[in-house]
């Protein structure tokens, strides 16, 4: 009878700080077992949606569902379901590898007697099992951001969420971000929701996307799809290379990107050529 | 009927403990209501005493402060002879206003650490576990309690070296740590409410400094309620502090003292503290 919930449902979600409408009528589905990502440039509202989503936010307006259970109403049993990595980074600098994962094994209630164990293995999912019992204080970019999935990990979250896990980080800490999270997603089989402003990311690791822009999301389909349906509109012919997941955004934000604070780097000097004489 | 997930989760179930990450797929038990709040209490505490061990710096840094009131004011007015302290040597009746000093000078950072983690992202993760907020916060507080009462077993140690009779009866010790724990509960509530109403850490700093010396004047401290003129004593008498000092010495003198007057006012104010303090938790997770 019950069919399964899908893992994130928002229905006209909207968020508004003071004046700014952050999100504005968002609607989402993520399924469960995915790898979904949530694309736009700086202020699209990713963040604030990702803060409805995990409760830190209340939600005004609309409606949030994870796993069927609803944001706003049953804030607890939402929470027992994520792992959250915030945009920041932050592990605690005073405390080693090793507590930081303890302190979420503690208050995600694991009992003490496999509280080492399950710390243990959170660490070497992400290959910090050398590095456990130094301070984190110590750690580059890339390790803090696996520490922090251990942190989420250690709970054995169904949904894992991170916001902007490779922001700031070199190309060879990107690239290793990622590996874990396919590894330990595709050895655990969770669900994982991701926000980036790298298109080129997206394109390689999700296996669908939503392209949000001004608080709302204006395009949905895996990167193929979209790449594909853009080049069909254009009539490209067959031989022609696909467009870009970047040339797609152009697509849907049309002319609303130039307005915008927008943080694509090859977006805005693309756009500084072409539309110089404003 | 839902048998679509069972193939690829046993499939992944193998794929995990090939890798030897086995436990990451079981979701631990949630624990029962009542145990929730003793289990963050302990976790928050777990994390104040790491801290402590990894650098112990601040433990010594706080503890020139005491030395020095007691050495200098305290020795200073032994002699002077002063103030009226129903007998004992005044550095015997300053040591446990100076206990109950530093201890509120540690719960008083509470306020401007925990916008420092707001900042750093670190609040908002426990907040996005399965931890009422009131529960962060009372964990917090005895977080603080417990370094207090460490910082508390300095002074006395620095007192005791300096020549004040204190008690080493167990069970008057212990009162004396059940007391710390309750007033740093309380001040540290406090600066976390006004963390909570100031949003920003250089507001909250000027706050801290603002409240903190007259809380420490405004209190029997230093001197006894009756030297002081009617409106100290009026407030004196709302402070806190006068009642954790009053228990401490009662405790730690054996002076005659109101035990259970400040045992429930420590415990009332406390509670209040932390009630108000989860209340406006929430304007700093926005
Ligand atoms: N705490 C806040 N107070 C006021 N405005 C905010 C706050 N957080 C975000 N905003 C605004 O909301 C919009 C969306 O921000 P955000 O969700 O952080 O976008 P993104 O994560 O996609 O970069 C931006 O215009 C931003 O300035
Ligand atoms: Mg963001």
């Amino acid at each position: 009878m019950t069919t399964t919930a899908d893992a994130v449902t928002c229905t006209q979600l909207a968020y508004a700080f003071g004046e700014t409408k952050a999100v504005d009528g968002l609607d989402l589905t993520v399924r469960e077992g995915e790898v979904f990502g949530l694309l736009g440039p700086n202020g699209a509202g990713k963040t604030t949606a990702i803060r409805c989503i995990t409760t830190l936010l209340p939600v005004p307006s609309g409606m949030v569902r994870v796993f069927g259970h609803d944001a706003a109403g049953e804030r607890m049993g939402v929470r027992r379901l994520l792992g959250y990595v915030p945009q920041q980074l932050s592990a605690d600098a005073n405390l080693t590898g090793r507590e930081n994962v303890s302190l979420f094994a503690r208050v995600f209630d694991v009992p003490r007697r496999e509280r080492a164990a399950r710390v243990s293995q959170a660490l070497a999912a992400v290959d910090l099992t050398g590095a456990a019992d130094r301070l984190a204080g110590t750690y580059s970019g890339g390790m803090v951001r696996r520490l922090e999935l251990a942190q989420a990990l250690v709970s054995a979250p169904r949904l894992l969420i991170l916001d902007e896990p490779t922001i700031g980080l070199d190309p060879i800490a990107r690239t290793s971000v990622w590996e874990h999270i396919t590894a330990v997603r595709a050895a655990t089989g969770m669900t994982v929701l991701v926000t980036t402003h790298y298109m080129d990311e997206a394109d390689q690791y999700c296996d669908r996307v939503g392209l949000m822009h001004h608080g709302r999301v204006r395009a949905l389909g895996t990167p193929a799809e979209l790449r594909r349906g853009l080049g069909e509109r254009r009539g490209a012919a067959a031989t022609d290379p696909l467009p870009t997941l970047e040339d797609v955004f152009r697509d849907v934000a049309g002319s609303g990107l130039d307005d915008q604070s927008g943080d694509f780097r090859d977006v805005r000097s693309t756009r500084r050529t072409a539309q110089r004489v404003g | 009927m839902s048998e679509a997930p069972a193939a690829p989760l046993s499939a992944s179930a193998d794929r995990a403990r090939e890798q030897g990450i086995d436990l990451l797929l079981r979701p631990p038990e949630p624990r029962a209501g009542w145990r929730l709040l003793p289990a963050r209490i302990a976790a928050m505490c777990a994390v104040e005493l790491q801290k402590l061990r990894h650098d112990r710096t601040e433990l010594y840094t706080r503890a020139v402060q005491p030395a020095l009131w007691l050495l200098i004011f305290g020795q200073t007015f032994t002699r002077l002879k002063a103030i009226p302290t129903g007998g004992v040597p005044y550095i015997d009746y300053l040591a446990p206003g100076i206990i109950a000093q530093s201890a509120m000078f540690i719960a008083i950072f509470y306020g401007i650490h925990i916008i420092w983690e707001r900042d750093a992202g670190v609040l908002n993760k426990l907040l996005v576990t399965p931890t009422p907020r009131s529960a962060l916060i009372t964990g917090k507080a005895f977080a603080a309690g417990v370094k207090s009462v460490i910082q508390a077993v300095v002074v006395i140690v620095i007192a005791a070296l300096l020549g004040v009779a204190l008690t080493w009866n167990p069970l008057r010790l212990l009162g004396v740590a059940a007391i710390v724990v309750l007033g740093s509960a309380f001040f540290a509530c406090l600066s976390m409410t006004i963390a909570g109403i100031v949003l920003s850490r250089d507001r909250l700093m000027g706050f801290g400094q603002a409240i903190t010396m007259p809380l420490f004047f405004g209190s029997n401290a230093l001197y006894p309620l009756d030297v002081m003129p009617g409106w100290l004593q009026a407030v004196s008498r709302v402070n806190p502090l006068s009642y954790e000092v009053d228990a401490l010495r009662g405790l730690l003198l054996g002076t005659p003292a109101h035990l259970a007057l400040d045992f429930a006012v420590l415990i009332v104010a406390a509670a209040l503290g932390i009630t108000a303090a989860s209340a406006l938790l929430g304007r700093l997770a926005r």
